[in-house]
């Protein structure tokens, strides 16, 4: 069976009688920049399943979107014949407060979620835009800067329901939160980007809403930050960071911000830390923690019970590139950046949970794909230094970008395993109708 | 080919006395911590490292003989109950632990080493790793990862895989690969996370990076009193609805205590129906104030005695009492089945109800020792396997209870795996295709299905050709990677 372009069968009867909300596809469907021949929103996983089982029959490429907050993420697809809109699926399917567990719709947003959870006291302990949907969320594994004290939404997800390419229903993990039984396909769903199958709904596991919360936030002064000169600001940041996050103190996140600026008028790197819980145990830690960041060589700092500005927030449009490192690495990463900047001409926001590992540098969105290549280029040599006979200590990924530059440099790039997630897959999606063309895996073990 | 053909190729990669042939040695494998199954391997081998591992599965997989691993042989579910015709490879030689960052809170070790023992490394740095599996002080974190392990501290610092940023495996193809760039960051599929709990069907782990944390500022315990299960139940329900996650909030029933008593003298309260262990840990600041609350509520449940325990030898006592029972129902029964059902815990109170009737109906006494925090029971099933019958009604009888956690919405494992002993409930917990997707992972992995083979899941998927499509896309075609065949567009 040939599936290879667009070229699409009058498929249109055998899904708008899977699914009748089918409509012919729009540019304001267009998902970066491929406009889809229909787009659907089914009701309910059922009709879903029937949706995909006609688009299997037809060799439709299927693209999931929820809100389309993170559908610009990644590489365009290749291919684009259906959209399948989740928005219509947006329920709270079961919360027992007690059980601190709740089973949604893919649809249903963020925020629409938290507003049911709040009445109980509890939340969903994930940092992520409340417009983004459920499904879009862990399809994209969007984490946020309490992602060292609660995790990912792989760490919370307890159960998934997904469509596969062929549109059998599947189900696993379940509604409690402690369950080894079968392989776990929520943690393969979690960041497939839509590549695996279609997420219909999830349960995960909620957390009390803390009584209390602080932000302690220091600036480290950088004199001149350039890739020749150790800048002592950026030494002491490094340090008051790892102390933060491996402080008994127990914060639950440690961020790094350092606005771009310019070499002339290098800006200052902030420092900020999330305390988490009782009222008076809150304002002793924070005290503590002030304490902690100021030895560290930090100043002015500052406690407050809202968060500092851009907090967890990434720039509107601008091309992310995610560096993961050890904690250790911290200041080597941070002159790989300011070195790999230089060589690009290019000079990226830095901001990130620095203290789990990760930043972003944020690249303004009118910066040409080919700089945006030189500078992960760049970076990845740098980084890919940092790892050593006991294994990979981190990676550099494209998370958003313009096309030319994803094409360049590649997303990914010395992916482990990644021979086993082309055979994965292969067997979720072996007509690669799923997404196709938004992942993207250079080879190398 | 058989697995004797291989033999001298087994000498030569891990040197001959590493290799064990000899029928009375090869016995001692016959089993691992669930002894009601037992298989004696063929041939068993023990490699020094992970080339050694690699090279292993190669001979295996090229030879078409089935393969399985083995940790500290602790597990309770038979994940690593060897194949008759295959070779049992046994990693307990692997026991360095490679580096450890206290910058990064960080550790590297191999497969051998014990649980306890990275603890133990990690103290010197005020650290410590939290997932702590009962077994701890034996088993091994390779082990652990098989089986993405908990232990009684999950309930707030999670399992296994919510500790392990990076695998080195060996694949059951016999290469060598690592899964997760080793910092916890998932860049494209979670392998990572798919592997971890695949109980050993998936690939030899040879190397794992571990999170380290940092060791709590202080730790208390309450041990709690209570005339029956039901108002020890209604505290731990009192104690999570005020927002409160505790370290660990545990739970043994009057034949529990009784058992523990009789083995390890742990003085728990006299006469009690129920005794709850509540551990709280964290910054001072916030376990005080959680303390008082945790006592108000205890009290207010219907505590006949609470008693507190705030240096580590006492709180050692009293967790002995705790992580002993398993072992001591034998002080009380010349036999038992461990379960290891999980039920929402707002059903807590209806499915030991439900045990209770089922233990009375049968006549078969039942031991409770749960995770009460997160609903993980671990009902302990007596018998005596000297009177016909007895045997029979037990597995009865712990079925039902299987079948009363699926009933309320549970699982059929906690933390101890489906292995060879529950595959059969599977079929009860999901459906034909659930259990069908799940086996697509193991297909992309291990399509001969060498690896530990009959384990998880009762009816193999058989794997076949797979028609993909592996054709570069349009807005990639131009791409060196591409072009040179070491990328490809999904």
């Amino acid at each position: 069976m040939d599936t290879e372009r667009v070229t699409v069968p009058a498929p249109a009867t055998a899904l708008a009688a899977a699914c009748p909300s089918l409509a012919v596809g729009t540019p304001g469907d267009a998902v970066a920049g491929v406009v889809p021949a229909y787009v659907a929103s089914p009701a309910s996983t059922q009709e879903a399943a029937g949706l995909l089982a006609a688009a299997a029959a037809a060799g439709l490429a299927v693209v999931p979107r929820g809100a389309g907050t993170g559908i610009g993420w990644g590489a365009p697809p290749s291919r684009c014949d259906l959209v399948v809109d989740l928005r219509a699926m947006n329920q709270v399917i079961e919360h027992e407060a007690g059980d601190l567990v709740v089973r949604v719709q893919a649809g249903m947003t963020i925020g629409q979620l938290a507003s049911a959870l709040a009445s109980a006291g509890q939340e969903l302990a994930l940092d992520v835009p409340a417009a983004a949907t459920v499904g879009g969320i862990v399809a994209t594994g969007t984490t946020g800067p309490r992602r060292p004290r609660y995790g990912s939404p792989r760490d919370l997800l307890i159960g998934l329901t997904v469509v596969r390419a062929d549109g059998v229903i599947a189900r696993s993990g379940g509604k409690v939160v402690k369950n080894v039984a079968g392989y776990d396909i929520g943690k393969l769903f979690a960041g497939s980007h839509g590549t695996l199958g279609l997420i219909t709904e999830a349960t995960f596991r909620l957390h009390p809403r803390p009584a209390a919360v602080a932000w302690v936030t220091a600036e480290f002064g950088v004199e001149r930050a350039d890739a020749s000169t150790a800048s002592a600001g950026l030494v002491s940041a490094s340090e008051a960071v790892a102390s933060a996050a491996g402080s008994a103190l127990v914060p639950s996140a440690v961020e790094l911000d350092w606005p771009g600026g310019s070499p002339q008028s290098p800006r200052p790197l902030r420092v900020g830390v999330l305390l988490e819980g009782t009222a008076s145990g809150v304002a002793e830690r924070a005290g503590r923690m002030s304490d902690l960041l100021t030895a560290a060589g930090g100043g002015p700092v500052s406690v407050s019970g809202t968060a500092p500005v851009r907090w967890g927030a990434l720039p509107d449009g601008a091309t992310i590139v995610r560096v993961s490192f050890w904690v250790s690495a911290l200041e080597s990463v941070l002159k790989a950046l300011v070195a790999a900047g230089e060589s690009a001409g290019v000079r990226p926001a830095v901001t990130g949970p620095a203290g789990a590992g990760a930043l972003y540098a944020c690249l303004d969105p009118d910066t040409p794909g080919s700089a945006v290549a030189s500078f992960v280029t760049s970076l990845r040599e740098q980084v890919a230094r940092l790892s050593g006979p006991a294994g990979p200590r981190g990676a550099v990924a494209v998370l958003a970008g313009p096309p030319t530059a994803l094409a360049a440099a590649g997303a990914y790039r010395d992916v482990p395993g990644a021979a086993l997630m082309a055979a994965v897959k292969d067997q979720f999606d072996p007509e690669h109708r799923m997404f196709p063309g938004r992942f993207y895996f250079a080879g190398g073990e | 080919m058989g697995v004797d053909a291989l033999v001298p190729r087994m000498r030569d990669i891990c040197g001959a006395g590493n290799v064990v042939e000899d029928p009375l040695e090869l016995r001692t494998y016959e089993c691992d911590g669930l002894t009601a199954h037992r298989c004696v391997p063929a041939l068993v081998v023990l490699p020094g490292s992970a080339a050694e591992v690699a090279a292993v599965v190669a001979e295996c997989a090229r030879a078409g003989v089935p393969f399985v691993a083995r940790g500290s042989g602790t597990g309770l579910s038979g994940g690593a109950l060897p194949h008759k015709d295959g070779v049992l490879i046994v990693l307990s030689r692997m026991r360095a632990i490679v580096e450890i960052d206290p910058v990064s809170r960080r550790a590297v070790v191999e497969p051998g080493v014990t649980n306890l023992a990275v603890s133990k490394a990690a103290a010197p740095f005020g650290l410590f790793y939290a997932p702590d599996p009962s077994s701890q002080v034996v088993c091994s974190v390779g082990g652990n990862v098989a089986e993405n392990s908990g232990g009684a501290h999950c309930l707030k610092n999670g399992f296994t895989v919510h500790h392990v940023t990076g695998l080195e495996i060996v694949t059951p193809s016999g290469e060598l690969t690592w899964l997760g760039d080793g910092t916890g960051v998932t860049t494209g599929y979670d392998l990572l996370g798919a592997f971890t709990g695949s109980e050993g069907t998936l690939g030899i782990v040879t190397k794992i990076v571990v999170k380290l944390m940092p060791v709590p500022e202080v730790v208390h315990l309450l041990l709690v009193a209570y005339g029956s299960t039901a108002e020890g139940g209604r505290a731990v329900s009192d104690i999570i609805g005020a927002g409160i996650l505790p370290a660990a909030i545990e739970m043994m029933d009057a034949l529990a205590i009784e058992a523990a008593e009789a083995a390890v003298h742990c003085n728990y309260p006299a006469g009690a129906g129920a005794v709850l262990i509540v551990e709280l840990d964290g910054p001072a600041s916030e376990v005080e104030a959680e303390l008082s609350t945790v006592r108000a509520l205890c009290a207010a449940a219907g505590a006949t005695e609470i008693r507190a325990a705030d240096d580590p030898a006492e709180r050692a006592g009293i967790w002995a009492g705790r992580k002993s029972a398993f072992a001591a129902v034998g002080r009380i029964s010349p036999a038992y089945i461990v379960q290891d059902g999980v039920v929402p815990r707002t059903s807590l109170g209806a499915v030991l109800a439900q045990i209770a009737s089922l233990s009375a109906e049968s006549g078969i006494r039942v031991a409770n020792v749960f995770h009460a925090g997160d609903g993980n029971l671990h009902p302990l099933v007596l018998y005596d396997d000297t009177v016909p019958g007895q045997a029979e009604a037990a597995e009865k009888v712990s079925g039902a209870i299987l079948d009363a956690c699926l009933e309320h919405g549970g699982s059929i494992t906690g933390e101890h795996g489906v292995g060879v002993d529950k595959s059969r409930y599977m079929p009860k917990m999901f459906g034909a295709d659930d259990l069908d997707t799940m086996q697509l992972v193991r297909c992309a992995f291990d399509p001969a299905s060498l690896c530990n083979p009959g384990k998880v899941f009762p009816t193999p998927r058989l794997c076949g050709e797979v028609p993909g499509h592996r054709r570069a896309q349009p807005a990639m075609e131009g791409h060196p990677a591409v072009a040179a065949g070491q990328a490809e567009i999904f």
